[in-house]
C-alpha cells in the first residue's frame, strides 16, 4: 500500500516535470499520435512527449520490460492513468499496435516475433493496421477469401481487404488470410504479419460521410510474405482472430471513459449555451429530460465498468459484464453526439466555413464519425448475438 | 463507495434468497389475493423475518437493532422482489425505522423501536396527497392543541396503511403547498379518533390505504416545520431499497422469460433461436446489469452519507423504473398468449412493476431531480 502511495507521488512528480504544457490541452482528433515511419507531428511537443513516455515504457504500461514495456502492475497502471487524467496529459501514443496486436503477440507470438515487433510498437516507430473485413465478408468475417498459398518458405498473398483503418499511413498490417479453402470456413484461416512496403500492397482511402478518410481498402497482388510471419499455427488463425477482437472491442468499449474527457463539453453545458436557462435549469424542459436520460445512462454505464473491475479484484467469479461493454459504450457515444446536436439547434448543422465555431463544426463531424462506432469491430447486432449465445445460452 | 458486495453482505443476500424462495413464493401472494386476506400479508412470515434481524438493520444496537445498514436491507428487498413477497419491509423496517431512528426523541425511540424490531408493531408513512409522488405538495394541516397537534387532511397511496399500528403523517405547520419549509412529521396511533382508513385494493395485490384525518390528535416527530431535509434522506433510502426490490423482480421476470424462450417451440424450433427475440433479450440483460450497478452504488453511498447519495438514489430509482417496465412488458409479450393468463405467474411481475414505478417517484420525476442536483 505504501509502495503504491510512493509510486503515485513519484509518477505525479515525473509527469509534472516531463509532460510539456502543450500536451496538457484538449487533443483534437488530428493531433492524436499514432507513430509510424510516415508520422506527421503537427507540434514538436508531440514527439518529445512520445519519446519521454516511450523511454519509460509508459506507452504500454503493463507490458513486460524485456520488450520495452513499462512492467507496471495493474494497480500501478491505474495510478498512472489517474494521474495523467488529473493533469490532463494527452495519451502519448495510440494505435492498433498498442491496443490489439501487442497483446496478441504477447499471447500467441514466437519469441522472435515479440522481440522484432513489440519494442517498435512501444516506441511508435512502426504503425500497424488491421486487415480483417473484406467487401464480401463484414459481419460474416469468417467467410473471408483473401488467399495465402504456402510456396516453400513464403506465402503468396492475393486478395482485397476493406475498412483497413489508416492503411495509407501504416507500415505493417496484420491480416486474416485463407490458407485452406477446402475445409469448414473457421478451420482454414491463418493470421499473418505483412510488411506494407511490398509493392504488391496498395491501400486506397475511402471518403466517409464525415468527409474524412480514416478507412481504406487495401489490395494484395502477389505479395510475398516469409513463412516466419505466421502467428500461431497454420489454419488456426480464427482463435487468434477472436482473441484480438476482444482487445479491439475492449478498446472501443472504452470510448469516452478516458483521455480527453477532462476537456470535453458535456451536453448539458452545450444546451444551456444555446437555449438558455431558467433558475439554473435548461430552459427547454423536454431537451432537459432527454439530456438527463442520456447522462444517467452514461453514469450508470461508468458505474458498471467500475463494478466489473471491483468484482474482478475482489476475487468473485468473473462476471459476464464485459460482453456488453462494446455494445453499450458505442450506443451511448452515438446518443452523446445526438444530444450535443440537439442542444445546438441550427448551430449543430454546419459543415464548414463561417457562421460556426470550431467546436460546433467539430461536433458535426464527430456526430457523423460516431455512427461507425456501432459497426466497426463487430456491429451492435453481432454483440447482441454474442450476449444471447454466450451469456444467456439461447440456442442457435 | 464500494460496488462489489463484501462477504457479510453476500451472506445476507444468500440467506434472504433462500428464505423467500422457500417460504414466500408467488403462490403465497396469489393466495393472499384470492382469499381476500384481511391483512394482505403473512404475520408468521413477518415474525420470522424479524427473528432473522432484518427489521433491525436500520436500528441502532441501543434499541435492539444491528445498524447493519441500507446495503444489507437492500439485499433482503432484492430477494423479496424475486418472489414478489408482500411484506412490511418498506413501510416498517425502512421508513418507520429510519424516521424514528433519525428524528425520534429518546422517549419515542424507547417506546417504538423495540416492538418494531421485534416485528410486533407496524408503521406506515402517510405522505402523498395528489395523483403522483410530490413530497412537498402537502396540504394536510397541523394545528397546535394542548401538548400536541390536531391533524386534518386526506392522504392517499399510504403503503401498508390499513395494517399499520402507527401512522407517520407528513403535515404542514407553516408555509404554503409546495414549500419545503413548514413541513412537520407526526406520530398518530392508527386507531385514534379522527382517523379513518380505507383499504385500497391495488393492481399488484399489495397493501395500501386512503387515510382521512379529521382533527386527529398527534405528537411531533422531529423538528417542527423543518422536516423536509430529513424526509428527503429517508425517502432516498426508500427509493434505493425499492430500486433493489424492483431489480430483483426484473431479474426474475427476465430469467423466467429466457427459460421460456428455451422451452417453447414454434415452427419446429425453440423460439429462442429467433434473432428478433434474442436481440431484445440481450438488451434486457444489459439494462439489468447497468441498473444493478446504480442500485449497489446508491445503497453504498447512503450508508457512507456520501455527497452524491441523493443523485445516486434518483439514478437508481429511474433506472429501476425503466428496467422493470421493460422486463415486465417484454416478459408478457415473449410468453405470448399464456402470458396474458392469470394462471401463469409472469403477469404478476408487470402488475407489481406499475405500482413500484409510481412509488416515491416515477422515471420523469427522478430525471428532473437528477438534473437539478447536477446543476442543470
Amino acid at each position: 500500500m505504501t509502495d503504491l502511495i510512493a509510486f503515485r507521488q513519484e509518477t505525479r512528480a515525473w509527469l509534472e516535470k516531463n509532460c510539456p504544457p502543450a500536451m496538457r490541452t484538449w487533443m483534437p482528433e488530428d493531433e492524436q499520435v499514432a507513430g509510424g515511419l510516415r508520422a506527421d507531428y503537427v507540434r514538436p511537443e508531440q514527439k518529445i512527449w512520445l519519446d519521454r513516455m516511450a523511454a519509460k515504457g509508459w506507452t504500454a504500461p503493463t507490458w513486460p520490460k524485456r520488450y520495452g514495456g513499462g512492467g507496471l502492475s495493474a494497480d500501478e497502471a491505474i495510478i498512472l492513468d489517474e494521474e495523467m487524467q488529473d493533469l490532463g496529459c494527452r495519451t502519448p501514443l495510440r494505435g492498433m499496435g498498442l491496443s490489439m496486436l501487442g497483446p496478441t503477440l504477447l499471447e500467441y507470438g514466437t519469441e522472435e516475433q515479440r522481440q522484432t515487433h513489440i519494442p517498435k510498437i512501444v516506441t511508435g516507430e512502426i504503425r500497424w493496421c488491421q486487415g480483417y473485413s473484406e467487401p464480401g465478408s463484414g459481419s460474416d468475417l469468417a467467410s473471408l477469401s483473401t488467399r495465402a498459398v504456402l510456396q516453400g518458405n513464403k506465402f503468396l498473398v492475393n486478395g482485397h481487404k476493406i475498412w483497413t483503418s489508416n492503411a495509407h499511413l501504416s507500415d505493417w498490417i496484420f491480416c486474416l488470410v485463407r490458407t485452406d479453402p477446402t475445409v469448414k470456413k473457421h478451420d482454414g484461416i491463418s493470421f499473418l504479419l505483412i510488411d506494407m512496403d511490398d509493392p504488391g500492397v496498395r491501400p486506397r482511402p475511402i471518403k466517409l460521410i464525415s468527409g474524412k478518410s480514416v478507412f481504406c481498402e487495401t489490395f494484395f497482388e502477389n505479395v510475398q510474405v516469409p513463412a516466419s510471419h505466421l502467428v500461431g499455427q497454420l489454419n488456426k488463425g480464427w482463435t487468434i482472430a477472436k482473441r484480438l477482437l476482444e482487445h479491439e472491442r475492449k478498446g472501443i468499449g472504452g470510448i469516452g471513459a478516458r483521455g480527453a474527457a477532462k476537456f470535453e463539453l458535456p451536453p448539458e453545458t452545450v444546451a444551456k449555451m444555446h437555449v438558455g436557462e431558467v433558475d439554473g435549469r435548461i430552459a427547454d424542459p423536454i431537451l432537459r429530460d432527454h439530456i438527463a436520460a442520456f447522462s444517467m445512462d452514461a453514469a450508470a454505464f461508468q458505474l458498471t465498468r467500475r463494478r466489473a473491475a471491483e468484482e474482478a479484484e475482489s476475487g468473485a467469479a468473473p462476471g459476464p459484464l464485459s460482453a456488453m461493454f462494446k455494445y453499450y459504450a458505442t450506443e451511448l457515444n452515438k446518443r452523446r453526439y445526438e444530444m450535443l446536436l440537439e442542444g445546438e439547434g441550427f448551430q449543430g448543422l454546419g459543415w464548414e466555413g463561417e457562421g460556426f465555431t470550431d467546436d460546433e463544426l467539430r461536433f458535426t463531424r464527430e456526430w457523423l464519425r460516431s455512427k461507425a462506432n456501432s459497426i466497426e469491430g463487430g456491429t451492435s447486432e453481432i454483440q447482441l448475438n454474442i450476449i444471447a449465445k454466450r451469456v444467456l445460452g439461447l440456442p442457435d | 463507495m464500494a460496488l462489489a458486495l463484501n462477504e457479510e453482505t453476500r451472506m445476507v443476500r444468500d440467506t434472504a434468497l433462500e428464505f423467500f424462495r422457500e417460504r414466500s413464493p408467488i403462490t403465497a401472494l396469489r393466495k393472499l389475493r384470492d382469499d381476500n386476506d384481511p391483512d394482505g400479508f403473512d404475520r408468521t412470515l413477518w415474525r420470522q423475518m424479524a427473528e432473522l434481524g432484518w427489521t433491525g438493520f436500520l436500528v441502532s444496537e441501543d434499541h435492539g437493532g444491528s445498524a447493519f445498514g441500507v446495503t444489507g436491507l437492500g439485499q433482503v428487498m432484492e430477494a423479496a422482489g424475486r418472489t414478489l413477497a408482500a411484506t412490511p419491509l418498506l413501510s416498517t423496517a425502512l421508513l418507520g425505522a429510519s424516521l424514528l431512528e433519525l428524528a425520534g426523541s429518546s422517549d419515542q425511540k424507547d417506546e417504538h423501536l423495540p416492538p418494531l424490531v421485534a416485528g410486533e408493531r407496524l408503521f406506515a408513512l402517510a405522505l402523498e396527497e395528489t395523483s403522483r409522488h410530490a413530497p412537498t405538495h402537502i396540504a394536510t394541516t397541523a394545528v397546535k392543541q394542548g401538548d400536541g397537534y390536531s391533524l386534518t387532511g386526506q392522504k392517499c397511496f399510504v403503503l401498508d396503511g390499513h395494517i399499520a399500528d402507527v401512522l407517520i403523517v407528513v403535515a404542514r405547520t407553516g408555509g404554503a403547498v409546495g414549500d419545503r419549509n413548514g413541513i412537520t412529521l407526526f406520530l398518530v396511533p392508527a386507531d385514534a379518533p379522527g382517523v379513518k382508513r380505507t383499504r385500497t385494493i391495488m393492481v399488484d395485490s399489495r397493501n395500501a390505504a386512503l387515510v382521512k384525518l379529521d382533527g386527529a390528535a398527534a405528537t411531533v416527530l422531529g423538528p417542527v416545520g423543518g422536516a423536509s431535509d430529513l424526509l428527503d434522506t429517508v425517502l432516498d433510502r426508500a427509493r434505493a431499497c425499492l430500486a433493489a426490490e424492483m431489480l430483483g423482480s426484473a431479474s426474475e421476470a427476465f430469467e423466467r422469460t429466457v427459460q421460456y424462450l428455451k422451452d417453447r417451440k414454434q415452427f419446429g424450433v425453440q423460439i429462442g433461436t429467433f434473432q428478433a427475440l434474442k436481440h431484445r433479450t440481450a438488451q434486457m440483460f444489459c439494462e439489468i446489469e447497468v441498473t444493478r450497478s446504480t442500485v449497489v452504488a446508491a445503497l453504498s453511498a447512503l450508508d457512507e452519507h456520501a455527497n452524491d447519495a441523493a443523485a445516486l438514489a434518483s439514478l437508481a430509482k429511474a433506472k429501476a423504473n425503466d428496467t422493470i417496465y421493460l422486463c415486465g412488458n417484454e416478459g408478457i409479450q415473449m410468453h405470448g398468449g399464456i402470458g396474458m393468463t392469470d394462471e401463469h405467474e409472469i403477469g404478476f411481475f408487470m402488475k407489481r412493476a406499475r405500482v413500484a414505478q409510481a412509488t416515491f417517484g416515477d422515471a420523469a420525476f427522478h430525471r428532473s431531480r437528477y438534473a437539478t442536483l447536477m446543476g442543470y
